[in-house]
C-alpha cells in the first residue's frame, strides 16, 4: 500500500507552508499533491515557494502532482486552472473544469472531490487519460471494492481517504468571513487564524463540523487505521493522508508502519488520537451507520 | 420571448396542478433512488410518468425527468432503466448529473434531450462547454453559487441554455458536492437522493423549547411560537469559538422574483422552482405567481411583488448568491 | 392559499364541548368504514405509504376533546377515536381546520409546519409519507361521506354539519383557483 499526501486544505503562512513541505522530503510517502485546493485568494501568498518545494520533494524521490481548485467560478480561477499543465507536473483534477483544459491523451489523476461513484464514470475518466483516482470519502467499502476491480481492468490505481478531517462540502460562500461578519471579497484572510479549520459545535456543545473558508470539514479526523487489510484486499493501492498541524512526518511514519504490517489498527489510532484536531477519529463512511461513526476496530 | 417556468411535481396531482397553473415545464422523478428527492410517499411510478407526460403534452407543457443521483457502483442498470423508461414515457428531456450516466444516455438514447443537473455543479463556461462537447448537453441548471453578472458572463461564452433557481429551498453548498447529510445520517443526496432525511429527524420539547435533531445532532432550538424550520443541516444554528448563530445560512428560502428582469437580461432561458416535496397547493400557488411574473416581463409590465413569503421556509426570503454580498 | 395562523379557524370551544359526550364506538366504526372506502377508491394512498403502511398515526385535532388513531395495517385500515391518546408511532396535531385543510389541498403541510400550526412528534418519515400520499389522492371527504350507509354515517354527519355551520372549516376539496 502506497501513501499519498493530499493537498493542504488549510491556509498556512508561507514560511510555515514551506517548512511543512521541506519536512515532507523526509517522510516515508510515495506521492505529494501540492497546490491550492480550497480558495484561489490564498495561492498568491505561497505561489513563489512552489518551485522550491517541488524540487526538494522530487529530489527526495517523491512523485509530485499539482491539484486543481475544488470549485472554479471566477475568471482568474479559470485562468489558474488552464495554466496548471504549464507547470510540467501531473495534474490532479478536483473540479472537472481542469479536465476541460487538459488535451486528450495527457495523463492525469483524479482527486476525492470529483464524483466518481460508479464504473461508468470511472471508465469515462480512464478513456480520457485518468491513471489514478482517489475516491470520494463518502463511498462505502462495497462500492470501493467494485470500483477497484473495474479500475484494475482499466489500468487505473485506486486511492482512498486515509487520514484527515473530511472534506464534506464546498461553497461559493466563505464561512470564515461570515463568522467574522465579513463578505468573501473582504475576508481579510480570516481562515489563516485556524491552521486545522475552525470548530463548529452543536448548541449542546457536541463537536460536529469545522469550517475552512469556503470549505466545510468534519470535526472528527477520519482514519482508515482499522481498515488497511480490508482496503488492500479490495484492491486499493494507496491511502491519502491529508496535512494537519503538529508532527506530520511522525504521522506519516505511523501510517507507513501500519501498512507495512508493523503496527495494528489499535496501536495506530491510540498514537493518532492525541494529535488530531477535534480530538476524535471517524471511519463510518466505509461501513458504519454514518460518516461520523468510529468503528474502534469492530469488524 | 417568454422565459420558461420549470416547476416541481412530487406527485401526479402536483403535476396536474402545476400544468393547470400555467407551468411551461414540469420536472419530476421516478419513485426510487435515481432522483434527488427520494422522499417517503413522493414521486412517480412508470405508469404515472407516462400518464403525467400525456396530460402535460395535451396542454402544451413539457416534462423533464430528473435522474440526478450518482449511480451506485455495481447497480448502474437501475439508472439505465430509468433513462430508458423516461424516453419510453415520452418525456421531453432527462436531467442528469453523473458523467457515466450522461455517456450512457448519449450513446444509447441519442434522441433524448439531455440537461445537466444542478447536482453536477457546473459553475463556469469552460466546464459547461466541456459537458456539451462530451455528452451533447443542451441545457445546464446552474448551481446556486453564482451572481447575476457571473451568469451573464457564462451565457456570453456558451450556446448551452441556462436554467436557474428562483424560488424555494436554497442549497448553500455547491450541489452534488456535499456529504454533510451522510456524515450525520449515512444517507446522502448523491447516493440516496435525500438530504437531512426525515427518518433521522427527531423533535423534542425541552424546557419550553422545541429542539430539532438530525442523526442525534441538535440542528436548532426555537422558543414557543417561533417558526420551526425543518432541521436541514446547513440551515442549523451552531456554536463556534463562543459565537452562536447560523454559521452556514439563515433559515431562509430563495426568492428571486424581483431579479427576473435581470436574469432575463443575463440570457437565462428558464426559471426553476424548487419544491418537489411540497404540496400540490403550494406548487399551484408558486407556479401561478411565477407564470404571471414572466408574462408581465414579456409584456413589459412591472413584476408583481411579495406574494410568496408565507410559503417560505422560516418565512423570510433571500436572493442568495445572485447578489454578490451573499458570499 | 391562506396559511397564516390567524386565518385558520379554530373549532369553537362550546361546539367542541358538545362533541364530548359523542359515543366513541359508532364514531370509530363510521370513520373506519370511511377510511376503507377512501383506500379502495384511491389505491395510490397505500402504495405511497410504502414501508409505513404498518405505522400507527395519531391524529390530534387540538381543538376537539378527542384524538384519532389511524392504522393502515397494510390495507385493513382501522380508525379509532379515543379520549386519551393511545401509543402511536407519530402524532400529527393541529386545529381541525388545518388537518382538514391539508387533506383537501387548502394548505401546504410544510408551510403549516414552519408556522407551527402543525406539530409532528415521532416518526417524521411516516408523517411525510402520509402527507404526500394524501396530497396526491386529491380527496374530498364530503364526497366520500355521501356513499356511507346512513346509520354508520350518522355520527359523522352530525359532527360535520355542526362544524360547517360554526367554523367555516374546509370540509370539501378546494378548487385550485387564484388566491389573489
Amino acid at each position: 500500500m502506497e501513501l499519498t499526501v493530499g493537498p493542504n486544505q488549510f491556509f498556512w503562512e508561507a514560511p510555515r507552508w514551506a517548512k511543512f513541505y521541506a519536512g515532507l522530503a523526509r517522510a516515508p510517502v510515495d506521492r505529494v499533491v501540492l497546490g491550492e485546493l480550497v480558495c484561489s485568494k490564498r495561492l498568491p501568498f505561497y505561489q513563489d515557494r512552489l518551485p522550491e518545494a517541488i524540487e526538494v520533494l522530487a529530489d527526495a524521490g517523491k512523485e509530485v502532482v499539482l491539484t486543481s481548485l475544488a470549485l472554479v467560478t471566477l475568471k482568474r480561477e479559470r485562468r489558474m486552472t488552464a495554466d496548471l499543465l504549464a507547470m510540467g507536473l501531473e495534474v490532479e483534477v478536483n473540479d472537472l473544469t481542469a479536465l476541460a483544459h487538459l488535451p486528450e491523451g495527457v495523463e492525469f489523476s483524479v482527486g476525492p472531490l470529483v464524483n466518481v461513484y460508479n464504473e461508468g464514470t470511472l471508465a469515462w475518466l480512464a478513456a480520457r487519460g485518468a491513471r489514478r483516482i482517489c475516491l470520494p470519502p463518502e463511498l462505502p467499502l462495497d462500492s470501493v471494492r467494485v470500483l477497484a476491480r473495474a479500475a484494475a481492468d482499466l489500468g487505473v490505481s485506486i486511492e482512498v481517504w486515509g487520514h484527515g478531517r473530511l472534506p464534506l462540502a464546498i461553497s461559493g460562500r466563505c464561512y470564515h468571513a461570515r463568522l467574522h461578519g465579513r463578505t468573501k471579497d473582504n475576508c481579510q484572510f480570516a481562515c489563516g487564524d485556524d491552521p486545522d479549520g475552525r470548530a463548529v459545535d452543536t448548541l449542546d456543545g457536541q463537536p460536529f463540523l469545522a469550517v475552512n473558508g469556503v470549505q466545510t470539514l468534519s470535526a472528527s479526523t477520519a482514519s482508515m487505521a482499522h481498515h488497511v487489510e480490508a482496503l488492500a484486499e479490495a484492491g486499493v493501492s494507496a491511502l491519502r493522508l491529508s496535512p494537519q498541524s503538529g508532527d506530520f512526518v511522525r504521522l506519516c511514519r505511523l501510517y507507513r508502519d501500519r501498512v507495512a504490517g508493523g503496527m495494528d489498527g489499535e496501536a495506530l489510532s491510540a498514537a493518532l488520537l492525541p494529535e488530531v484536531a477535534g480530538g476524535a477519529l471517524s471511519d463510518g463512511f466505509l461501513n458504519g451507520p454514518c460518516g461520523a461513526d468510529w468503528s474502534g476496530g469492530r469488524a | 420571448m417568454v422565459m420558461e417556468t420549470v416547476c416541481p411535481a412530487g406527485t401526479p396531482a402536483a403535476l396536474r396542478a402545476a400544468v393547470e397553473a400555467g407551468a411551461h415545464s414540469i420536472y419530476c422523478g421516478f419513485a426510487d433512488e435515481t432522483n434527488a428527492r427520494n422522499f417517503p410517499g413522493l414521486n412517480f411510478s412508470r405508469e404515472e410518468m407516462a400518464a403525467g407526460v400525456a396530460f402535460a403534452h395535451a396542454r402544451g407543457a413539457k416534462v423533464l425527468v430528473a435522474i440526478n443521483t450518482y449511480p451506485r457502483a455495481g447497480a448502474a442498470p437501475l439508472w439505465h432503466r430509468a433513462v430508458a423508461d423516461a424516453e419510453a414515457s415520452g418525456a421531453d428531456a432527462v436531467i442528469l448529473a453523473d458523467p457515466g450516466l450522461l455517456a450512457h444516455a448519449a450513446e444509447h438514447h441519442p434522441g433524448l434531450r439531455r440537461h445537466l443537473s444542478v447536482q453536477a455543479a457546473a459553475a463556469n463556461a469552460d466546464v459547461i462547454n466541456f459537458y456539451a462537447d462530451s455528452f451533447g448537453v443542451k441545457r445546464v441548471v446552474l448551481p446556486r453559487v453564482l451572481s447575476v453578472p457571473e451568469i451573464a458572463a457564462i451565457n456570453a461564452e456558451t450556446d448551452v441554455e441556462t436554467e436557474v433557481f428562483v424560488f424555494g429551498g436554497l442549497c448553500v453548498m455547491a450541489e452534488g458536492r456535499c456529504s454533510l447529510s451522510s456524515y450525520a445520517t449515512g444517507l446522502s443526496p448523491n447516493m440516496h437522493g435525500v438530504c437531512s432525511p426525515a427518518s433521522h429527524v427527531d423533535y423534542a420539547e425541552e424546557g419550553g423549547e422545541l429542539a430539532a435533531r438530525l442523526g442525534g445532532y441538535t440542528i436548532h432550538r426555537v422558543g414557543k411560537g417561533e417558526p420551526a424550520p425543518y432541521p436541514t443541516l446547513c440551515k442549523g444554528c451552531f456554536t463556534s469559538q463562543g459565537a452562536t448563530g447560523h454559521v452556514f445560512e439563515d433559515p431562509v428560502s430563495l426568492n428571486a422574483e424581483q431579479l427576473i428582469p435581470q436574469l432575463a437580461k443575463a440570457g437565462v432561458t428558464a426559471l426553476k422552482i424548487e419544491g418537489r416535496q411540497r404540496s400540490r397547493a403550494y406548487v399551484a400557488q408558486v407556479v401561478r405567481n411565477f407564470r404571471a411574473a414572466v408574462d408581465a416581463l414579456a409584456a413589459g409590465r412591472p413584476m408583481p411583488e411579495g406574494m410568496l413569503a408565507r410559503l417560505s421556509e422560516g418565512q423570510a426570503g433571500t436572493t442568495g448568491a445572485y447578489r454578490k454580498t451573499w458570499r | 392559499m391562506p396559511s397564516a395562523s390567524q386565518t385558520i379557524p379554530i373549532f369553537p370551544r362550546p361546539a367542541g364541548m358538545m362533541l364530548r359526550p359523542l359515543p366513541l364506538a359508532p364514531l370509530s366504526a363510521a370513520l373506519s368504514m370511511l377510511a376503507r372506502r377512501v383506500v379502495t377508491r384511491h389505491p395510490g394512498l397505500l402504495r405511497r405509504l410504502g414501508a409505513h403502511d404498518r405505522a400507527r398515526f395519531l391524529i390530534d385535532p387540538t381543538d376537539l376533546p378527542l384524538v384519532l388513531c389511524l392504522e393502515p395495517r397494510g390495507g385493513q385500515v382501522r380508525v379509532t377515536a379515543h379520549r386519551q391518546a393511545p401509543r402511536a408511532d407519530v402524532r400529527i396535531a393541529g386545529p381541525l381546520a388545518a388537518l382538514l385543510g391539508l387533506v383537501h389541498g387548502a394548505y401546504d403541510g410544510d408551510a403549516l409546519f414552519f408556522s407551527r400550526d402543525l406539530v409532528i412528534e415521532g416518526d417524521t418519515a411516516a408523517a411525510l409519507a402520509l402527507r404526500n400520499a394524501i396530497d396526491d389522492a386529491e380527496l374530498d371527504l364530503a364526497e366520500e361521506l355521501t356513499a356511507l350507509p346512513p346509520v354508520l354515517a350518522g355520527a359523522l354527519r352530525r359532527a360535520i354539519a355542526l362544524a360547517e355551520r360554526r367554523t367555516g372549516v374546509a370540509l370539501t376539496r378546494v378548487a385550485e383557483g387564484p388566491a389573489w
